[in-house]
């Protein structure tokens, strides 16, 4: 893999990548890099193209344009080996549920052709990482959704890959098995496996070590959290992120927003976070809003979480695309 | 194992083995595999005789005499009639036949000896209801002879024999027993049937729960999978004509007159055949219904235009040609062929030829129509 030098160090390298279905651009020149080990949330809309990203990068999908290696590998040229080291699963990977718990491990591995001792291995260690012991002779049909996910889980990683590809694998479980599937993630990282996970969760984006987030084919941001949440157009000079705390707090956010400076409003639970144009007058606001019967217990600077970061940067994306279109 | 070591059929044996997991948990395969045949060969093997016998016949004598009386019994030794009233009038008769409590009604006039006697002609009414063609083709020629026979031996009383004598035997099947001809046909419908829906089943499965999609990430090659998959149907289906051969031979007690051998060997091409069927359906269909929908489609023709209930030889010119296209003509052609008229292979190597490369041919299309719709989606 020497003509790869270029993507040395790094487990994901994509120039360019472009999928077109039709007239239909599902993926519009994306450019990534991941290193190895990392933790990467890939985020964006449904139907943004995330999926399709996956898909080429896994050899599932041929490419319309640009160039992707992952591991080293090429994945126009190169589908075949790189198959033997990622491990893929996808949105509704589905196990065989007319198998048992045990025989769906063994069946990937065979596929994966471990010798019989090392798959024997493998699958007690997994068991036991999982916790899927107690459930080895039940049929995968009879399992609840979050043990289902810790087998779909299993059964990618059976051949030990150097990179996991998980589409939204917390959509549908509970808390208890999220938790558990991204202390795993952690863990395997720790072991140098990169993971390039997709998830609508922004706390689990705020937990990756590096995000992306896609709007409508493109890539339109790309870094740790701490440096997207740093970025300059998300925070405008001469503006600033104030948290509002009240009672009544939809009431309260119905006033804020008509107010004059406040470029926008949104409730996150029982604050209201809101971005002004300075100068901004605090107290103003305040009385406004004892006015009308509501008494603002706090108001406080912010600084922008990770949902922060992508409505501000997806309305600006949306205002330079009609602008383009005007 | 041959896994490890990959090339083009990597992935064939993990496949193979959880294939035959599937098949030992799925009872709706097994049922379709196993009891489907039973029932329909119960159902053609006993439950259904196409020779006409004893049809229900419905007698007017206005003549009542020892002649008359002669002729009644004649018909009803014939066994194609039995008598199951008599009625006084003709509007007795004809009410008879309209609603349905006799297929035949038989006057026989207040003349009837007169005339035989007088030399004169004797006229007897056969009425016959014609809804059921089988039955009335019957009737007729049943009739007929015996009139005839009848008005032989009155002219040539003076001679003890008839000059010409039709002599008719029946070959292959001197009974006429219906599992005779009914069974290795259905072996053919059977066959089809089963494998075709059992092989698009399991591709569609995969496709609609998403495993087909995950085992493309994996290192199993295309020919592994497909071959993984299609042999445990490939063994199934052999077991259940074996199954079927079985049965047919002692419990419904039709002997095979050819070499069981050649008729097992001539059956891989049409198996395969299925099979490519099977594969084909599954690249077309999107969900478990629609493939059940389509292999019972491929069924249709396979009863109606394959020679299987209704002779090709009599069909109309179009569906004649179609019957050409049907895998199961060449087959039931191998099947009787065997079973019945102790055909070889010099016989019969032309119908397994043709099966082979209708075959190869499904099997060609299904590859890249599987192929294209795998990267479309």
């Amino acid at each position: 893999m020497a003509a790869e030098n270029s993507s040395n160090g790094l487990a994901i390298r994509a120039v360019q990548l472009t999928r077109r279905f039709g007239d239909f651009t599902a993926v519009g020149g994306v450019d990534l890099r991941v290193g190895r080990g990392e933790v990467f949330g890939f985020l964006g809309p449904n139907g943004s193209g995330k999926t399709t990203v996956i898909k080429m990068l896994t050899g599932l999908l041929p490419l319309s344009g640009g160039d992707a290696w992952v591991e080293g590998f090429n994945v126009r040229t190169e589908g075949e080996a790189l198959r033997e080291h990622i491990g893929y699963m996808s949105q509704k990977f589905s196990l065989y549920d007319d198998l048992t718990v045990g025989e769906n491990l063994e069946f990937y591995g065979r596929i994966y052709g471990l010798p019989a001792e090392r798959l024997r291995k493998r699958i007690d260690d997994l068991l036991s990482i999982h916790g899927l012991g107690p459930y080895f002779g039940r049929l995968a049909g009879k399992l609840s959704g979050g043990w289902k996910k810790r087998l779909a889980l299993a059964c990618a990683m059976l051949h030990e890959p150097k990179i996991m590809f998980l589409d939204e694998p917390t959509a549908g479980i509970d808390p208890v098995a999220r938790r558990h599937l991204w202390d795993l993630i952690f863990a395997l990282s720790g072991e140098g496996v990169t993971f390039f996970v997709t998830t609508h969760y922004m706390d689990e984006a705020e937990r990756c070590s590096h995000v992306a987030y896609i709007y409508f084919s493109k890539l339109i941001a790309d870094g740790t959290p701490s440096a997207l949440k740093a970025l300059p157009e998300v925070s405008p000079a001469g503006t600033r992120r104030l948290e509002i705390r009240a009672p009544e707090i939809t009431r309260a956010w119905h006033l804020v927003r008509e107010m004059e400076k406040v470029r926008s409003a949104t409730v996150f639970g029982e604050s209201i976070h809101a971005l002004v144009t300075d100068p901004f007058d605090v107290d103003r606001l305040k009385s406004e809003l004892a006015r009308n019967g509501i008494l603002v217990s706090e108001i406080r600077p912010l600084t922008p979480n990770l949902e922060d970061v992508f409505v501000e940067l997806t309305s600006q994306h949306q205002a330079e695309m009609e602008a383009a279109h005007a | 194992m041959h896994d490890a070591a990959g090339g083009a059929f990597r992935g064939f044996g993990a496949v193979l083995y959880k294939e035959a997991l599937h098949l030992r948990r799925d009872r709706l395969a097994l049922f379709f595999a196993i009891f489907m045949p039973l029932f329909q060969m119960i159902l053609l093997g006993f439950g259904i005789d196409t020779n006409v016998r004893q049809v229900k016949t419905i007698v007017l004598d206005e003549n009542n005499r020892v002649e008359s009386r002669q002729l009644i019994d004649r018909l009803r030794n014939s066994d194609t009639f039995r008598i199951t009233g008599y009625v006084q009038n003709d509007r007795e008769l004809n009410d008879a036949i309209v609603s349905g409590r006799a297929k035949v009604a038989i006057k026989i006039p207040w003349d009837y000896s007169d005339q035989l006697s007088k030399r004169g002609t004797a006229l007897v009414l056969v009425l016959i209801d014609g809804s059921d063609s089988s039955v009335a083709g019957q009737a007729i020629n049943v009739t007929t002879a015996i009139g005839l026979d009848e008005s032989l031996r009155r002219v040539l009383t003076d001679r003890q024999s008839l000059p010409v004598e039709m002599r008719p035997q029946l070959l292959f099947n001197p009974d006429s027993r219906s599992p005779n001809f009914f069974l290795p046909g259905l072996m053919a419908a059977l066959l089809l049937f089963v494998t075709t829906f059992l092989t698009a089943f399991t591709i569609v499965r995969e496709r609609e729960n998403g495993t087909l999609e995950q085992l493309f990430v994996t290192p199993v090659k295309p020919l592994g999978l497909m071959f993984g998959k299609i042999v445990p149907y490939l063994v199934v289906a052999f077991a259940e004509l074996c199954l079927f051969i079985l049965l047919m031979v002692t419990a419904f007690r039709v002997p095979v007159h050819g070499s069981t051998l050649l008729l097992l060997v001539l059956s891989v091409p049409y198996i395969f055949v299925a099979l490519a069927l099977g594969l084909l359906i599954s690249s077309k269909a999107g969900s478990q219904a629609e493939a059940i929908q389509l292999s019972l489609l491929t069924l249709l023709p396979s009863v109606f235009f394959s020679g299987y209930i209704f002779p090709r030889d009599t069909m109309p010119l179009p569906f004649y040609l179609l019957s050409y296209l049907v895998p199961a003509s060449y087959y039931i052609n191998i099947t009787r062929g065997i079973i019945l008229r102790g055909a070889g292979f010099v016989h019969l190597w032309k119908d397994g030829l043709v099966l082979l490369v209708m075959g190869l041919a499904l099997a060609l299309l299904a590859a890249r129509r599987f192929r294209a719709k795998v990267i479309a989606t």
